[in-house]
């Protein structure tokens, strides 16, 4: 019974780490959306999905192109980047006066749009980056290197971010925006331009994630699936538009999947994850760290 | 009477009579389709109409069709007596959801995500429990080898129509139900401002709540016969956020605030998957959803009324159009 326990506290520890590990990447996804509706107050239902162009761009760029992972990275980075101004400029600037639910339904049109292209344009084998990172053992528990590059990658990110909204002009201009958006019109900031900034910002973090996640995940035109729905449920627990709550958030949600996963199959655990949020709706409808009022 | 009033007779006589004349097999299937996903679309514009945008149609659908099959196949409960059980389950799921988003008013971008989360659950308990129901795989009620009334599986594409258009009908009377009630009046007045329904004596949460478990239940109803006349379910077919997103937007294309909008919705984007099956043929995997989706962009910016809802509006104010 005794050695029971131990192998038993292994993989249990084991088990937080990768749900630490995972929460990373989950917060930075977390992280863009909560950015662009914070600021723009819109909520990206193809989010995923512009993750998913990312990861296909690595992996053309990478397997078509034969430039190294570092290299490609960037270029996919402003690609997405690029994707994201461009969905702000054709699809939510005509729709900013409207109910928020047209712009919630325009971007699940851009979800089938972005979806149904990658299907004709790439098919839908699986591909992945052919990139096997080695995996590092730490006593008896091993963890993917993939991931703590991740981990690592997804921190610095948040920290760059952080450090752009905190101490430039236009960092300043985006929190301002956020709080108040018909005063900066009189202040002289230019909320269009402020904008299309922040839709480019949200896309380079999916850009930054998709390069991150090409490392450890295939890419399929539905992978976007696979994460799309957690992250919303992340930004919503987190209380949409809160930095910190979505941050939060993220580590709460990846250690119930990874722990649930633990204890049964990992779709347990997404269950466990999705019971728990509907649950955590009622407790603390405005978000985890919402005061009460 | 008027000519008006006789209408709706004389079309419904033409649309029963019509397999009696016309019973090309592959056109009655489509027309099957596209009445039981009229009904599907028209159950979630019962709801959308009035601003309470559900992502969790997917979940209500897949409890329908699953738990019917499941009793059949498990228990051999028939579908006759299946069916209300699993009208029963969606219901009691869509209370348990909405009443404390209702209550907690949880509404608009809020509502639409935590109800994503439900079909989302929906989804993964299909596919985590894959010794029962097949998981992603999908699954096959069996065939019966008594009597095919009691089992409700029929070879007769004649007999499935008829079902199929009996239940549109009885989707659009609901509608109709609602829409001459005091409920509407209750529902447009929580949809402007809440509070101030609330003030002048509305029952908000009780109100809102009616009107989702009334959509609930067709839906599941829905899911339920789409599984019998199919044979065949799956996640992905019957459940999770693809066919949320699906009911939206039909239901937004052909108009969420007039009764034939939904089926206009249908009509168009089976028609469109078909035509371009045809057209294309294997190669048109991802173009029928490539033009969904662009034209549900283009229609949420320049239409939001829909294709029908905008046709009557221009009908009824001509010259708004003609000065405008």
């Amino acid at each position: 019974m005794g050695s029971f326990l131990e192998i038993f506290d292994i993989y249990l520890l084991e088990a937080v780490l990768n749900g630490i590990l995972l929460g990373g990447v989950l917060a930075l996804l977390a992280l863009g959306l909560n950015l662009i509706f914070g600021v723009i107050d819109v909520t990206w239902i193809c989010y995923a999905e512009l993750v998913m162009i990312g990861m296909y761009g690595m992996y053309y760029l990478v397997q078509y192109y034969g430039l190294s992972y570092y290299a490609a990275a960037p270029l996919a980075i402003l690609l997405v980047a690029a994707l994201g101004a461009l969905l702000h400029f054709l699809v939510i600037a005509p729709l900013l006066s409207s109910p928020p639910i047209n712009q919630l339904l325009a971007t699940g049109g851009v979800l089938f749009v972005l979806q149904s292209f990658a299907t004709v344009a790439f098919g839908i084998d699986f591909r992945n980056l052919g990139i096997r990172l080695p995996i590092l053992t730490l006593g008896d528990m091993h963890l993917s290197y993939s991931r703590l590059l991740a981990f690592g990658a997804a921190l610095i990110g948040m920290i760059v971010v952080y450090l752009f909204m905190t101490r430039t002009f236009t960092g300043t201009a985006i929190r301002a925006i956020a709080q108040d958006r018909q005063i900066m019109a009189l202040m002289g900031v230019d909320a269009k331009k402020i904008y299309v900034v922040t839709s480019a910002l949200g896309g380079a973090l999916a850009g930054l994630a998709a390069c991150l996640l090409v490392l450890q995940y295939d890419v399929h035109p539905f992978v976007g699936l696979s994460f799309g729905p957690i992250t919303f449920l992340i930004c919503v627990l987190g209380g949409l538009g809160n930095f910190v709550g979505g941050f939060v958030a993220a580590f709460l949600f990846a250690e119930i999947i990874s722990l649930g996963g633990l204890f049964s199959d990992l779709e347990w655990g997404y269950v466990l994850a999705f019971a728990f949020f509907i649950v955590m709706m009622f407790v603390r409808p405005a978000g985890l760290l919402a005061r009460r009022s | 009477m008027s000519l008006r009033q006789y209408m709706p007779w004389i079309a419904g006589a033409a649309l029963v009579a019509l397999p009696f004349v016309y019973r090309d097999p592959y056109h009655l299937h489509i027309l099957i389709l596209i009445l039981i996903w009229s009904f599907a679309y028209t159950s979630w514009a019962v709801m959308g109409r009035f601003g309470l945008v559900s992502l969790g149609h997917g979940g209500f659908m897949g409890v329908g069709a699953y738990v019917t099959v499941l009793l059949w196949n498990h228990f051999g409960l028939t579908p006759w007596l299946g069916i209300p059980a699993a009208l029963l389950c969606s219901g009691a799921l869509a209370m348990v959801v909405a009443y404390p988003c209702f209550r907690f008013r949880i509404t608009g971008h809020y509502f639409a995500l935590v109800t994503l989360a439900l079909s989302g659950i929906v989804l993964q308990v299909i596919t985590a429990t894959r010794d029962h129901t097949g998981g992603s795989l999908g699954y096959t009620p069996e065939r019966t080898k008594g009597n095919h009334i009691l089992a409700l599986q029929f070879d007769d594409k004649v007999v499935w129509y008829l079902i199929a258009l009996g239940v549109w009908v009885g989707g659009l009377l609901i509608w109709r139900w609602i829409d001459r009630s005091m409920s509407r009046y209750a529902m447009e007045a929580i949809s402007e401002d809440e509070d101030a329904a609330a003030a002048a004596g509305v029952n908000v949460t009780a109100e809102k709540l009616r009107i989702t478990v009334i959509s609930a239940l067709m839906t599941a109803l829905a899911g339920a016969l789409y599984g019998q006349y199919q044979m065949f379910i799956s996640p992905d077919t019957v459940s999770g956020i693809g066919i949320s997103l699906q009911m939206v937007f039909a239901a937004v294309v052909g108009g969420i605030y007039v009764a034939f909008g939904p089926t206009v919705g249908a009509i168009i984007t089976i028609l469109l998957a078909e035509a371009l099956r045809i057209g294309f043929g294997t190669k048109a995997v991802g173009w029928d959803n490539l033009v969904y989706g662009v034209l549900l962009v283009v229609f949420i910016i320049f239409l939001p009324k829909g294709i029908l809802g905008s046709l009557l509006a221009s009908i009824k104010t001509p010259s708004k159009r003609q000065n405008g």
